[in-house]
């Protein structure tokens, strides 16, 4: 942390370091898919237009520390009856760091039940996944994942 | 062709749902790696893998390099008549693998 100054006083005051870690807690909270790299905010544009999209209603299972970034498991779930009326049509993954920003896209529908996938998936460095979910009335869901990555996969 | 592995319980109850396991075998190169000599090893992945039941397409996934290679899915089906199962998947250099299961619904 700040060295203290001469006069007794830290360079940055533990207040205002709380204010504004603070603050950008609140931040990632609040905005959860727009601080996105360009290319990244690109390939969410080129799936999905300019829909809005809303957090909520997908998990994601993924490792926290992925060793290898070559082979990482990740299980997504999106809250959804799966019914003829009320299901997710797809789930669209995209990457923060790796070469191409998308990732993988599952088709579903009423006929899988449950909207549960699993597979694995390379990352080429520490980075947010994000996870879209297309419901069949057109809203667009979403959540994100911070990876921890040790060894690098070629993405 | 043994280049598609898949698992699918063989009965299940009507209406139950049920996880099934596809497992290609595949390199997925991605085409961001180097060889010993420097060159761009050229993309060679798979684009499509399709799982229909009943005839009807039940599961699609569109990969990208960043699917591992050997790309493996897990997902769920709702087991609806006894009937067959086809997954399937088609590469970039338009070689394929399927495989087939039966699934008796009791």
């Amino acid at each position: 942390m700040g060295s203290a100054t001469p006069d007794g006083r830290g360079l940055i005051s533990r207040r205002r370091l709380l204010q504004a870690s603070g603050a950008a807690l609140t931040m990632l909270h609040v905005r959860p898919v727009f601080a996105t790299p360009e290319n990244l905010a690109a390939a969410i544009k080129r799936a999905f237009g300019s829909q809005r999209i809303q957090p909520g209603r997908v998990k994601i299972d993924i490792p926290q520390i992925a060793e290898n970034g070559n082979v990482v498991p990740i299980s997504i779930n999106v809250e959804s009856p799966m019914s003829v009326d009320d299901y997710v049509k797809r789930i669209h993954l995209f990457s923060e760091h790796n070469p191409l920003p998308d990732i993988v896209e599952f088709d579903l529908g009423p006929d899988n039940g449950k909207a549960r996938v699993s597979t694995r998936i390379r990352l080429a460095k520490s980075q947010h996944v994000l996870v879209v979910a297309a419901l069949n009335d057109d809203t667009l869901w979403s959540a994100q994942a911070l990876i921890e990555v040790t060894v690098s996969g070629c993405g | 062709m043994a280049n598609l592995k898949v698992r699918v319980p063989p009965t299940a109850a009507r209406g139950q749902i049920i996880e099934v396991f596809a497992l290609a075998v595949h390199p997925m190169e991605s085409g961001f790696r180097l060889d010993n000599v420097g060159k761009v090893i050229p993309r060679h992945i798979i684009e499509t893998f399709t799982c229909t039941y009943a005839g009807k397409e039940v599961f699609r996934a569109k990969l990208h390099p960043a699917i591992t290679a050997n790309p493996y899915f897990a997902f769920h089906l709702v087991a609806s008549e006894s009937a067959e199962l086809v997954f399937a998947w088609r590469d970039d250099k338009g070689t394929t693998g399927e495989e087939r299961a039966f699934l008796t619904v009791t």
